[in-house]
């Protein structure tokens, strides 16, 4: 048994406790300070968190030790802030737990965050509520760092509600758009029932772990024998996967994406930060979280490989015929989430936490620049009104073009080695579903993604900043370069898009070079080293990840060249295949119908069955029928037994006599 | 526990009965008057209140603060005594009633215009009589309070109503004395039984104990069902949307906030423990009735144009929960019965009180005469936003704790489960646990569709386009409506951030209640004793093996112990490298 140390360290509460000072000091005091007051609070709340961040996360690198098993160790910091609740036996404590998976995202959060805060002062210049835009977007990351910092599942479900409610507040930011309040609730009601199925997932593990203390979790899964694994088998697998239905929820995967893309309502730098890098990986981060857990239920964790790798698929088709800027982003995000998905799915943790930092960089990148040409072209969002942007904002478009490069996984760009891993991994272990081992089959819809990928992103690349400008007269006068505020974020993602990758080297290309170290994996190792042991290789030597890596490279690479062909120059052919096969084109143009589905069963369900209850049972049968019934029973009964009281004599007799007469019938009868 | 020489508890109960009498001498010209005497009143109420939380034991076992003066013969003919006091179920519910005292006085400053005198002194007639219910120990005292709630809440609705406030209110009496009646027959039963010695409810629950199955379950009958009505329980409902639309604001703030709450509490003190075989005969059946209140309230919540029916059938919805969480009989479920209690008088009054202040500015409830009012009301949006998540339970806010709670403790439950013969539908058997975690779920999706009508509201209300000219010159909230406003919401994060200090209160006698309700079962005695033998059979799946890492020092922080040395003892010293039981199913 491997003891791992914690050490107390109270600024970790510091750290998420910032970010809501500024929020609660926007948010009380904002409307009547000057702006610039405003977003250095807020900005400034956030570069402090992210130093912070760094000091814990340096403060955790000091502690390293070698563990028994020759990988390193790094302990966890920790601070419980106070007793949230208790009853009975169960304790619920605020507290916080810094390890090196925390460790990672804090950095993302708070390091990405403070970025596009920065950026958030060029791009919401103007808007008339600015103070509640930086309450918002504070109030967002503080969810987020309780999300990823609390130890226990109910503080993380209080940062994964928050996020929600952030995320439901930032979406319907202009609310006087109706739409766009909508898809705020939209987005809210339909977390919600992932959050449901979190919810009783939770009581589950509280019955038969007696714990939600994700230390005391693990240590409850780990110590757990064969026979009882066996005898709890259908438990873990309900719990892994109505954890998986939240994640669904979250992280926007088949079936509950819907809300995501209708997420972009929202202002871009919420778009980038939010519905980017940071909240929806919150699905990713839970399962690498409770690795240990999944790891369990192998039928869990193949359903969630195959859900990921079927909505990484299914989302980039829809990619390719979106003309929304931003809407070709979003459904980009949903198919690299569904990527990180196939990676936890498949049992590297690591592939799917280090793709999920990649995709920060060059996604909250790509939101960034996408916003920066909205900027520039006044609220233009339809890539088709576009083209030549390049002799118009270069940096703009040269950091674009990185973005564009490491999501399509090209050599030696962040996502480069990210996807690779999550494709080798994919391959190289065993995926069984009802006894059909799906290791090939994923691999391909992993590289068809791919492919896809590189096309749409290079689609959308080639029609927004070359060729020819198709911008009205006036529009075109007004494109600029954005400010500095807005262009720094972007260099400084873009560096890390380019460069970000190279802490994940993969083995293979590792042992080619002479022994270079994966290092971001042995960071995480105390993390999910454990759970990963769980799978093994089903092949010998370096020979098949080399096919992968192969594979991987041309299938982007062919996607950006297809592109090229397509919308490099100007041609016809994209409208033509278009025109062919116009089916297809209809289906993907309206995302499957799925929307529509679900406003025809459930929107429309619910709906009906409330109209039921409330006129059928509620008026009628209950009211009209029963108490109102009653009521008139009552009455009924009276206006017959007043006849027989209405004050006349005769009337008196004649019941008299009427009596005599029934008494002398029956007694002579 | 020290002796408590000073009657706060009488003190709390009858100094707005003394508003009420002085009001009374007051000439009624004097309409402002009255609503500053009132408030000074009702505020003096919760000064006297407060040291009932100061004094409070926790530990203490059974009522207390109780003064000498406060246990004295009342009518000697029938042994009926004043007897008064409070214990951890009470306490807060008492709390509850007088903090809402003042701000329910401050929301009819400008609404009530006609008879202002009277409107006044119903309200404080009524406060006495809440808070008298609350704290009586004897159960003829409590029936008397009991039914004097009643005689204010009509008239408030019936003369300050909206227009069919006739029907409303003869309505809420109807229901509300069919259920009280079947109670006083209960009443008069174990007073018989017992010997016709008193109504003290030590007495009562110790003779309604000793009572045959049969006996038991009529009784249940009774009690049950005049509490029932008052929660109020599907199908028992209907009385409620109509009397919060036509009451003013203050009415339906109180009967959202105090009066639904009679019901849990009549059921906690009285119904419960002194019939514990009618309760778990009874469990099932109201767990089933629970649930189906949960989604019915919501889903017909979502369907009304009427803002205030929205809300009102949102109680509906969330009482069902409540009611489940209490005849779940776990220590996690009670608890958070009686605190979602109080969240939703928190919410539940926040959200009229909110409408309130929105009808006062154009007199209807109808949501589409509103619509894109945030920016004309930034600070009421705020207000009203923040009551809303409090209502859906977001965490963090008050709504989240008892809920959170409630579903967590019946998802583990034994007595909301059928008996073994009956758990045979659709061909499926059920087991205990399968019962209890099928409930859950469905209360549970009461998550879902809270948020669905809730944020539906808000948005047709704040959001969207301004479509009514009207709307563009409203106002936004006054100095008086922030004042009763601002205590509200800040109630929703405290008690959502710092739920412990309330849970602590609560839990000596939480735990007591249940402990009598269990032991004291007679038919249902083997039941108890075989899901005391299921927990222990469900604890065989504490680990067994060798954990890969452990966390030595977590416990030890967690209970304050340990002391970090940030110095590292760096002997990661290991006996065991073999990282997990190899029983995993992979090749």
């Amino acid at each position: 048994m491997q003891d791992i140390p914690i050490y107390e360290f109270t600024l970790l509460g510091w750290i998420a406790l910032l970010p809501l000072l500024g929020a609660i000091f926007n948010g009380i005091l904002g409307a009547r300070l000057p702006r610039a007051l405003v977003s250095t609070v807020a900005a400034g709340a956030m570069g402090v968190a992210f130093i912070l961040s760094i000091v814990a996360v340096w403060t955790l690198f000091q502690g390293r030790f070698e563990g028994a098993d020759g990988h390193t160790l790094y302990g966890a910091l920790y601070h419980n802030v106070f007793t949230w609740f208790e009853v009975g036996s169960l304790r619920v404590d605020f507290e916080l737990l810094l390890d090196p998976l925390s460790a990672v995202m804090i950095l993302i959060i708070t390091g990405v965050g403070f970025l596009i805060h920065v950026y958030s002062i060029g791009y919401m210049e103007g808007d008339r509520s600015w103070w509640r835009f930086f309450t918002y977007l504070n109030f967002f990351v503080f969810a987020m760092l309780m999300l990823v910092l609390g130890d226990n599942l109910v503080v993380l479900f209080l940062g994964w509600e928050g996020v929600g409610v952030a995320s439901y507040l930032l979406i319907g930011f202009w609310y006087e758009d109706d739409e766009k309040a909508s898809a705020g609730k939209k987005a809210f009601i339909v977390n919600r029932v992932g959050d449901f199925a979190v919810l009783l997932a939770l009581f589950l593990l509280v019955i038969y772990a007696g714990s939600l203390s994700v230390v005391e979790l693990r240590e409850w899964a780990s110590t757990l024998s064969p026979a009882q694994v066996t005898a709890l088998g259908g438990v873990l697998t309900a719990i892994c996967i109505l954890l998986f239905i939240g994640c669904t929820g979250k992280s926007a995967q088949i079936p509950l994406f819907v809300w995501l893309p209708d997420a972009m309502a929202g202002p871009t730098p919420v778009s980038a930060l939010i519905h980017a890098a940071t909240m929806v990986t919150a699905g990713v981060y839970l399962i690498a979280r409770l690795n240990f857990l999944f790891v369990l239920s192998p039928t869990a964790m193949t359903l969630i490989a195959v859900i990921g790798g079927l909505t990484a698929f299914f989302a980039a088709t829809i990619g390719v015929v979106q003309n929304d800027i931003k809407k070709v982003l979003a459904y980009s995000t949903v198919s690299q989430l569904g990527f990180m998905f196939l990676a936890v799915g498949v049992g590297s943790f690591f592939a799917g936490v280090f793709h999920l930092m990649t995709h920060a960089f060059f996604k909250a990148l790509l939101f960034l620049g996408a916003g920066s040409v909205i900027h520039g072209m006044h609220h233009e969002q339809d890539i088709r009104r576009m083209g030549g942007l390049k002799d118009y904002m270069p940096i703009t478009r040269w950091t674009f073009l990185v973005g564009c490069l490491a999501i399509a996984g090209f050599p030696l760009f962040s996502g480069f080695f990210s996807k690779d891993e999550i494709l080798w991994y994919t391959l190289a272990n065993v995926h069984l579903l009802g006894g059909v081992n799906l290791s090939w089959f994923l691999w391909f819809l992993a590289l068809g993604t791919a492919f896809l990928t590189a096309f749409y992103m290079f689609r959308l690349y080639f029609l927004t900043f070359e060729g020819e400008c198709r911008a009205d007269e006036k529009t075109r006068s007004h494109i600029h370069e954005s400010p500095l505020a807005m262009t720094l974020p972007l260099v400084v993602l873009a560096v890390l898009a380019g460069f970000g990758g190279f802490v994940g080297i993969p083995p293979v290309l590792g042992n080619a070079l002479g022994g270079l170290p994966n290092v971001m994996h042995d960071w995480l190792y105390q993390v999910i080293g454990p759970g990963e042991a769980f799978f093994a290789y089903r092949f010998e030597g370096y020979g098949m990840a080399w096919m992968s890596m192969a594979a991987a490279t041309a299938s982007g690479i062919g996607g950006i060249a297809l592109a090229w062909l397509f919308y490099g120059k100007p041609s016809d052919v994209p409208g033509a295949m278009a025109e062919k096969a116009a089916a297809v084109h209809r289906i993907l143009s309206n995302k499957y119908y799925v929307d529509e589905f679900y406003a025809a069963t459930v929107g429309r369900g619910v709906t009906l069955l409330g109209r039921v209850c409330h006129r059928l049972v509620d008026e009628l049968l209950i009211d009209t029928l029963l108490v109102n019934g009653t009521a008139r029973l009552m009455g009924f009964l009276g206006s017959v037994l007043r006849v027989v009281q209405n004050g006349q004599v005769q009337r008196y007799v004649a019941f008299v006599f009427l009596g005599i007469a029934i008494i002398l019938y029956l007694v002579l009868r | 526990m020290t002796e408590n020489l000073i009657p706060w508890i009488t003190l709390t109960v009858f100094t707005p009965l003394l508003g009420a009498i002085v009001l009374a001498l007051v000439p009624s010209e004097h309409k402002q008057l009255h609503r500053h005497m009132t408030v000074v009143f009702m505020g003096l109420t919760f000064v006297l209140s407060l040291p009932l939380v100061l004094l409070f034991d926790d530990a203490h076992v059974g009522y207390q603060l109780t003064a000498p003066v406060e246990n004295v013969e009342w009518i000697a003919a029938l042994g009926a005594r004043y007897h008064v006091g409070i214990d951890g179920i009470s306490l807060w519910l008492v709390m509850l009633t007088t903090f809402l005292g003042p701000i329910v006085a401050l929301s009819g400053y400008s609404a009530i215009e006609k008879h202002v005198k009277e409107y006044h002194v119903a309200l404080l007639v009524l406060q006495t009589a809440m808070l008298g219910a609350l704290v009586s120990l004897d159960l003829l005292l409590f029936y008397i309070f009991w039914e004097l709630m009643l005689v204010p809440m009509y008239f408030l609705i019936g003369v300050w109503g909206g227009a069919q406030r006739i029907y409303a209110a003869i309505k809420l009496f109807i229901y509300t004395m069919f259920g009280s009646v079947l109670m006083l027959v209960g009443i008069v039963y174990l007073y018989m039984k017992g010997g016709m010695v008193g109504f003290d409810i030590t007495h009562l629950i110790e003779v309604g104990r000793s009572l045959s199955i049969t006996e038991q379950r009529w009784l249940f009958v009774g009690f049950g069902l005049a509490f029932l009505i008052k929660v109020p329980l599907f199908p028992f409902h209907t009385w409620l949307p109509d009397a919060h639309v036509q009451a003013p604001t203050a009415g339906s703030v109180i009967l959202a906030s105090v009066l639904l709450k009679m019901g849990t509490y009549g059921l906690i003190r009285y119904a419960m423990p002194m019939l514990p075989d009618g309760v778990f005969w009874a469990a099932p059946y109201i767990a089933v009735l629970s649930v189906i209140g949960v989604i019915y309230g919501a889903v017909v919540a979502f369907v009304q144009k009427d803002v205030k029916k929205l809300v009102a059938y949102s109680s509906v919805s969330h009482l069902g929960v409540v009611t489940l969480g209490l005849f779940a009989l776990t220590s996690a479920s009670v608890t958070g019965a009686l605190y979602q209690s109080l969240a939703h008088g928190i919410t539940t009054g926040g959200l009229f009180l909110a409408i309130g202040i929105i009808y006062e500015r154009r007199h209807t409830r109808d949501m589409d005469a509103f619509g894109g009012i945030a920016r004309q009301v930034p600070v009421f949006a705020v207000l009203f936003l923040i009551v809303t998540l409090g209502s859906a339970g977001v965490p963090g806010l008050v709504g989240f704790i008892g809920e959170y709670l409630i579903l967590l403790g019946s998802a583990q439950s034994y007595a909301i489960a059928f008996p073994a013969e009956e758990t045979r539908m659709f061909g499926l058997a059920f087991g205990a646990v399968g019962w209890a975690f099928f409930f859950t779920a469905i209360a549970a999706t009461g998550v879902i569709l809270g948020a669905l009508y809730l944020l539906h509201m808000y948005q047709k209300v704040m959001f969207g386009p301004v479509k009514h000219d009207e709307n563009r010159s409203l106002l936004d909230v006054n100095g008086r409506e922030l004042t009763y406003m601002f205590p509200v919401v800040a109630m929703c994060f405290v008690m959502g951030v710092f739920p412990q200090f309330f849970i602590q209160k609560m839990d000596t006698s939480v735990q007591h209640f249940i402990a009598q309700v269990e032991q004291h079962a007679v038919e249902y005695a083997p039941m108890v004793e075989e899901n005391r033998a299921a927990n222990r059979e469900r604890r065989r799946f504490r680990g067994e093996g060798d954990a890969a890492f452990s966390w030595p020092m977590i416990d030890a922080a967690r209970s304050g112990e340990f002391s970090f040395d940030n110095g590292r003892d760096d002997d990661g010293q290991a006996d065991d490298a073999d990282p997990l039981p190899d029983d995993d199913d992979t090749p």
